[in-house]
């Protein structure tokens, strides 16, 4: 089937068949590399993009029921004010030890930040746990969403 | 060691073109190398950069290119190799670009990342490979003015003369500098650590800025002209293999080019037997392998499982043990005088690697010749197992190691790699081999289980006068599986004066390997979780009792057998760390809420000294929930990267507490019941603590990170859940329902 998705921007046509993840949409056919696969079923959350704004698994959407919405990517969200500062947050912090997850966690953060600017550690916990990442990198993640939202980036969680 | 110079007449003709490459150490052996090459020989066209040695590389305009030699997996390689040829090259870090080697033995040694041994193999040898390419640069300025180079100088990026004033960038010295002779790396003076001015401050990853604009860094992400995918089906039976499948309808799929079986060998990180899908894209192959259908010979190994397993390893322990591993004094006749005896059972499971990134490989065979792009922790293996499996040369087998999306020791094994160079070659084309996640968990090399049978004895005074331990682990003829080892060493092994290591080994048809902190990573488990035990029947505080266990600071030294040596051991420094842990942590000073309790431990392993306190407040159902972690650790006198160094050490933590906390992998038939994260849980970020973490620093050579953080957390967990519930965790991973109030 040929299909017209818009990501990033751009409308790309893609030849696929309907049931093809938009994960492998994005990676084989499009070249957008930096969605990652990591589990297949939506457990571990690398391929997290997001699908009118929403933080959304490509791994487990196929390609012919993502219609007219719009991604965004990875390689797109810099393009995006909030996206770019989440980036930078992330540099700023060092959060990176490999880097495999990362792309999803940052587009799980920004997702986060779009609805609640000012998360608290709560919030933080609902919106990132379904991003794994197997180095750990948590407390680095948990600072940097509260750099890039401009808040102190202390742990309240202990002694709380 | 004497690399041979390759030929090349064109350069030779024309020395204005020629350009030496002159490696500094050999990184490893310690040995001088040398290596001529023709600087066309890596492609380097003629207004490049200058090449200093095989490290560093100068442009006009002062740019630094600095090589990292070994495979980064997350540990933070490529930015800290570098760091330490920067410093004493004595340039801007942010003139610094940082490169990827190649796999090439000849040039850079061994190149792998394992064993935390980056850091105690390079900390001199790289440092004077800078110092080295710094003394060429100031005898080239000497040259231009005439003076002599003791008289010169450097600022970062420029060599400077004093006397007169005179002052040249490198980028303008390094083509002259680059023809003149090496000086021999040990004759370097090194600076006074009082003025590093890039070792010691925290260097952000070099290549972060690529990963969170995702761009193509990984090994999966690698994409060749041409390139077909493959999938690899193995049996789900370890050593099983195939009898027959129905390729046919397998071919006849949609996007499918290729489908054969793999005859494969026997060795597990080998190539194994199989079946092979190649198709145009990864989703096609995988869609086809839903249609496959395979008649396996399933082998030996579909009689074991993991409750075979522990029913045999309490049959074993009811008899003496067939290895003596370590034995003094006399145990028997100390646990009969003994005022108290403490008897206890501990187990752990087989489990995983998961690095997120599933194993994958790109690789282009043509003829006798093979390129690989791998995630690879151990190119080397890796090019000997192709070469053999194959039949190539080693020389003909270019490996370029790609960033790996974590290692943890599952990338020292190859596998995957010789898979796809045979897949390869088969399709004739270049293909990439993807395993899904449940490849992956289901072809691991595992940490092997485990099962410890304490006695130990206690005096009046409750002191701990005999020990000991019959461990049940894996292997045959009397040798231990792959890191299923204990060492005659293991604590508190000398620090009781009657006490005896044995083990009992099951034969094992299920790969084995190194997974972060391998063998101590379980062994501290029971080990100090035992003796926090013998610290509570003993009615001593569980610091206090370690404390005086280790006894006066003393270093007792290591042993080399034809099994393997173990290094020094400093009772000093361990004494040292856990009263500091101790301290930050409150131990012994808080009254914490019911059902909320600290836990501590100790370990020393791959050079690192680690104690560590663990907060924890249990549930009414049993759940566990770690509130805060306290880490202290010695890794000698300089933290090269203190924000890398800080990263590796809460992320060793928290991967200690994944494991600890939920992991199983659980063999069935001699196959692997988990399959993917629904049911091989990792921690997630809403159960992930705060990890303090602090270094002392001593007066001893730096040593790595990637892996003595993580022992201790898990009894230090363990030990925190018993002051918290008064239940003992005898058996990983921890689970609810034995710690619900009531239960």
């Amino acid at each position: 089937m040929q299909y017209t998705i818009l990501v990033n921007g751009d409308r790309r046509r893609v030849e696929a068949d309907a049931d093809t993840p938009l994960l492998w949409v994005l990676r084989d056919d499009l070249g957008l590399k930096g969605t990652k696969y990591g589990c297949g079923i939506g457990a571990c959350g690398a391929c997290t993009v997001h699908v009118d704004g929403v933080a959304t698994r490509a791994c487990t959407l196929p390609v012919a029921r993502l219609g007219a919405r719009a991604v965004t990517t990875i390689e797109g969200i810099g393009n995006n004010p909030l996206g770019r500062a989440v980036q930078q947050a992330w540099l700023a912090t060092d959060v990176v030890q490999c880097g495999y997850c990362q792309a999803g966690q940052i587009m799980a953060a920004v997702a986060l930040l779009a609805s609640v600017p000012q998360p608290n550690d709560a919030d933080i916990d609902r919106a990132m746990a379904g991003n794994l990442c197997r180095c750990a990198t948590y407390p680095r993640i948990r600072a940097a969403i509260k750099r890039a939202a401009g808040l102190p980036v202390a742990d309240t969680r202990y002694g709380s | 060691m004497r690399a041979t110079p390759a030929t090349d007449e064109g350069a030779t003709a024309n020395p204005s073109r020629r350009t030496f490459l002159k490696a500094g150490a050999a990184i490893g052996g310690g040995l001088l190398l040398e290596v001529s090459l023709p600087l066309r020989a890596f492609g380097v066209a003629e207004a490049a950069p200058a090449v200093l040695n095989a490290y560093v590389r100068i442009a006009t305009d002062g740019t630094v290119t600095i090589v990292s030699k070994n495979p980064e997996i997350g540990q933070g390689i490529k930015t800290m190799l570098p760091m330490l040829v920067a410093e004493e090259l004595d340039v801007e870090w942010a003139s610094v670009r940082t490169e990827q080697a190649l796999s090439d033995p000849a040039i850079y040694g061994r190149q792998f990342a394992g064993g935390s041994r980056a850091t105690p193999l390079h900390w001199e040898p790289l440092r004077r490979v800078g110092a080295a390419a710094r003394q060429m640069l100031i005898a080239a300025a000497a040259a231009d003015w005439g003076v002599a180079p003791a008289e010169c100088d450097t600022l970062p990026g420029v060599v400077r003369h004093a006397g007169s004033g005179r002052s040249a960038p490198y980028g303008s010295l390094a083509a002259r500098a680059a023809a003149l002779p090496a000086p021999d790396p040990a004759s370097v003076p090194l600076k006074d650590p009082a003025r590093f001015r890039i070792i010691g401050v925290s260097q952000p990853g070099v290549d972060s800025p690529l990963v969170v604009t995702g761009q193509p860094l990984f090994g999966i992400d690698v994409e060749l002209p041409g390139m077909l995918h493959a999938v690899f089906v193995k049996c789900p039976v370890f050593g099983g293999r195939v009898r027959r499948a129905n390729l046919e309808v397998v071919r006849a799929q949609p996007g499918v080019t290729h489908a054969f079986v793999v005859e494969g060998g026997e060795a597990f990180d080998g190539l194994a037997s199989g079946v092979a899908i190649v198709a145009r894209s990864h989703w096609a192959a995988r869609k086809a392998r839903l249609r496959l259908d395979v008649d396996w010979d399933e082998g030996a190994a579909a009689a074991q499982s993991s409750e075979g397993f522990a029913r045999e390893a309490a049959r074993l322990a009811r008899r003496a043990p067939a290895i003596v591993i370590a034995r003094d004094g006399d145990v028997e006749s100390a646990l009969s005088g003994a005022k108290r005896v403490v008897e206890a059972a501990y187990s752990y499971p087989f489990i995983a690697h998961a690095t997120l990134e599933p194993q994958n490989c790109t690789a282009r065979v043509e003829g006798a010749r093979a390129e690989i792009w791998a995630p690879t922790q151990n190119p080397d293996s890796g090019r000997k197992i192709v070469a053999r499996t194959l039949g190539l040369a080693e020389a003909d087998i270019k490996i370029h190691m790609m960033r790996c999306g974590g290692g943890f020791g599952r990338r020292l094994m190859n596998d995957y790699m010789v898979e796809a160079c045979w897949i390869a070659r088969v399709a004739g084309a270049p293909v990439k081999l993807v395993w899904e996640r449940e490849d992956d968990l289901r072809h691991d090399f595992y940490r092997p289980a485990g099962y410890h049978f304490f006695r130990a004895g206690l005096s009046d005074a409750g002191r701990l006068v005999a020990f000991r331990d019959h461990f049940v682990s894996f292997g045959a003829d009397g040798k231990f599986a792959s890191s299923a080892a204990l060492s005659a060493t293991e604590f508190p092994a000398r620090f009781v004066p009657n006490l005896e290591l044995g083990a009992s080994l099951l034969p094992l048809g299920v790969p084995t390997g190194p997974l972060r902190a391998p063998g101590s990573n379980a062994l501290a488990f029971a080990f100090q979780s035992f003796l926090d035990e013998l610290a509570h029947a003993a009615g001593h505080d569980p610091v206090a009792f370690r404390l005086a266990l280790l006894g006066p600071s003393r270093v007792y030294a290591g042993t080399q057998t034809p099994a393997g040596s173990t290094p020094d051991f400093d009772s000093g420094r361990m004494a040292a760390v856990l009263t500091e842990v101790a301290a930050r942590a409150g131990y012994g000073r808080r009254t914490l809420p019911p059902r909320s309790g600290l836990g501590v431990a100790f370990y020393f392993s791959h050079l690192g000294y680690f104690a560590e306190v663990v907060e924890v407040a249990v549930g009414p159902t049993g759940e566990v929930r770690v509130a805060k972690v306290w880490v202290v650790g010695d890794v000698g006198s300089q933290i090269i990267n203190p924000s890398g160094a800080e990263n590796q050490v809460q992320g060793a933590v928290i991967d200690g507490l994944s494991a600890a906390l939920g992991q199983t992998i659980t063999l069935e038939r001699g196959r692997v019941r988990e399959s993917n994260f629904h049911d091989y849980p990792l921690l997630r970020i809403d159960r992930a603590p705060p990890v303090d973490v602090h270094f002392l620093r001593t007066d001893h050579p730096p040593t790595g990170l990637g892996e003595p953080a993580l022992p201790p957390v898990v009894p230090a967990l363990c030990n925190a859940i018993f002051a918290a519930t008064g239940r003992r965790v005898r058996r990983l991973p921890v689970d609810p329902a034995e710690l619900a109030a009531g239960a």
